[in-house]
């Protein structure tokens, strides 16, 4: 064959696909082996009911619960102050090296492996603090695993609006922050919201920075304040996979199932978002 | 009468870019001044000097003097976003905010403080019947003002700064993203304000600054070269450089 450059293309696309379809092939592969595997434990009484015989058969409700306490509670501390960082960096801070220091120190906290958070989680809100292994500890210890990624996410949808827009607001003589307010928030809002949602869906998904702050191997009951340690999705899936001898394996594919579902439904939440808000954008 | 007196001005920037050199000018009121000359003659600094949008920038070095009213506009004490709403701004690019045509014009208003319905409605419908635009989208106020066509936009810009009633209108090129019908159709409008207001205009061409200007101010490579009668300019430029430029022969 004569390389033309018409032949040079499509080797070229050839390659392209076959890359993709190695990239993508494992995930469909294991999405598919963990709905074999987990699809029959499913039922209305495994996700609405306790454990019983030492969790080798019943529910994993307060798993699931628990999850999303863990999830709530990680919004509350980290959507509020991430977001106003994220205004405060792109808006208002000027572009020195102070500036240049917090971003550099943001990046390296989104690269620390989950384990030295949870650790550190433990020294400081569990015993410093006093907050016992709790909800609140562990979301606490969570919330600053998701910071980093929920300021750099809402600084990029910030940065997404038109400078123009500024420079118009405050030449018909809107203050900074009426200029935030009206325009540049209302425009970058769904930018926000998806990585709020994709920073809390890590969240979610974390084992290490729980184990030590707040989540427990056994509960026979539901926790009743946030001082209360509670079960999680993720730290079950350890506790059941590695601790208990003669463990089903459906229920640990069902309760694999049920996590990937939590997390993989956030993601679609913040898929649709998305592409609503494209449609609605404005320039 | 003069509206703004402008005393040895100088602007520099950080990075090097167009600045003004030691510039006294005087502009005068219910006048359509025209500053004109090649790019990066320091026009636009002008302009973004007089309403004080170069806060935003990084200024290097700032001297001189803008009396308007009997105040310095260049004070650090000025109330600067009361100034603004006294010398409106409109850009080369119409860039409308991602708002409705009415919240377009009403936004000025609004971020003022302004919250009564009736009063914003006349505020709307006046300004855009100044800017010559109601008839066109009197009828969907509320659709999203970037349906409307280029030559709309710009007026719609232009409404939305009339809107706050300003006493000085200034506009950086106004016309240059624009089909020639647009054009006629703001120039007749700056033609009807200077009734009413004192209008600085920064033509993007030799062509349309000799149409427009009653008061001329030519500006080269950041210093003022000539100013005067806007006819005059134009028929017998008293400087060499001024004549060269009008010909065509260089810029």
């Amino acid at each position: 064959m004569i390389l033309t450059p018409r032949n040079k293309q499509k080797i070229g696309i050839a390659g392209l696909i076959a890359l993709s379809t190695i990239t993508v092939l494992p995930i469909v592969a294991l999405v598919i082996y963990i709905l074999v595997l987990g699809l029959p434990a499913i039922s209305w009484d495994f996700i609405t009911s306790f454990p019983q015989d030492g969790m080798r058969a019943g529910g994993i409700l307060p798993a699931i619960l628990g999850t999303v306490y863990l999830t709530i509670g990680t919004a509350i501390f980290s959507v509020p102050p991430g977001i106003a960082a994220a205004i405060y960096l792109v808006e208002y801070a000027p572009d020195n090296t102070i500036t240049r220091l917090i971003r550099i120190a943001m990046i390296n906290l989104a690269g620390i492996p989950s384990v030295v958070y949870g650790l550190f989680g433990l020294g400081m809100f569990v015993i410093f603090l006093k907050f016992g292994t709790s909800i609140l500890a562990a979301s606490l210890t969570l919330s600053i695993m998701t910071l980093p990624v929920i300021i750099s996410t809402t600084e990029e949808a910030l940065r997404s609006v038109p400078n123009s827009f500024r420079v118009v607001s405050i030449s018909l003589g809107a203050s900074r922050w009426q200029t935030i307010w009206r325009i540049v928030l209302p425009q970058s809002i769904p930018g926000i919201i998806t990585g709020i949602i994709l920073g809390l869906e890590r969240a979610a998904g974390e084992t290490a920075p729980i184990m030590f702050t707040g989540a427990a191997f056994f509960l026979p009951l539901l926790p009743n304040t946030p001082l209360d340690p509670t079960m999680a999705l993720p730290y079950h899936l350890f506790v059941i996979a590695t601790q208990i001898p003669g463990m089903p394996v459906q229920v640990q594919y069902g309760t694999v199932l049920v996590l990937l579902a939590f997390v993989l439904g956030m993601n679609v939440i913040a898929t649709l978002i998305r592409s609503r808000a494209r449609k609605k954008r404005q320039w | 009468m003069d509206k703004i007196c402008i005393e040895n001005l100088t602007v520099r920037y950080s990075d090097g870019a167009e600045s003004l050199k030691n510039i006294n000018l005087s502009i005068p009121e219910k006048t359509i001044t025209v500053i004109f000359g090649p790019a990066g003659g320091g026009k636009s600094t002008l302009l973004r000097t007089l309403n004080r949008l170069n806060d935003l920038g990084d200024v290097a070095e700032l001297s001189g003097s803008v009396i308007m009213n009997g105040v310095n506009l260049l004070d650090r004490q000025t109330d600067v976003i009361g100034l603004r709403r006294k010398i409106g701004m409109v850009f080369s690019r119409p860039v409308t905010l991602p708002l409705t045509i009415f919240q377009n014009v009403s936004y000025g208003l609004e971020v003022a403080g302004e919250r009564r319905k009736p009063v914003l409605q006349n505020a709307v419908e006046s300004a855009l019947k100044q800017a010559a635009l109601w008839d066109e989208v009197y009828d969907r106020l509320q659709d999203p003002a970037n349906a409307l066509s280029g030559g709309q936009q710009q007026r719609l810009c232009i409404a939305r700064t009339l809107a706050l009633k300003p006493e000085v209108l200034m506009l950086d090129e106004p016309t240059s993203a624009l089909d020639p019908l647009s054009t006629a159709k703001i120039e007749g409008l700056l033609m009807d304000l200077k009734n009413e207001l004192t209008v600085i205009l920064a033509p993007h061409n030799t062509q349309q600054a000799a149409r427009l200007a009653e008061y001329a101010a030519f500006f080269l490579q950041g210093e003022l070269v000539e100013e005067g009668d806007g006819t005059q300019m134009f028929m017998k430029p008293r400087k060499k450089k001024t004549q060269d430029y009008i010909m065509g022969r260089f810029g």
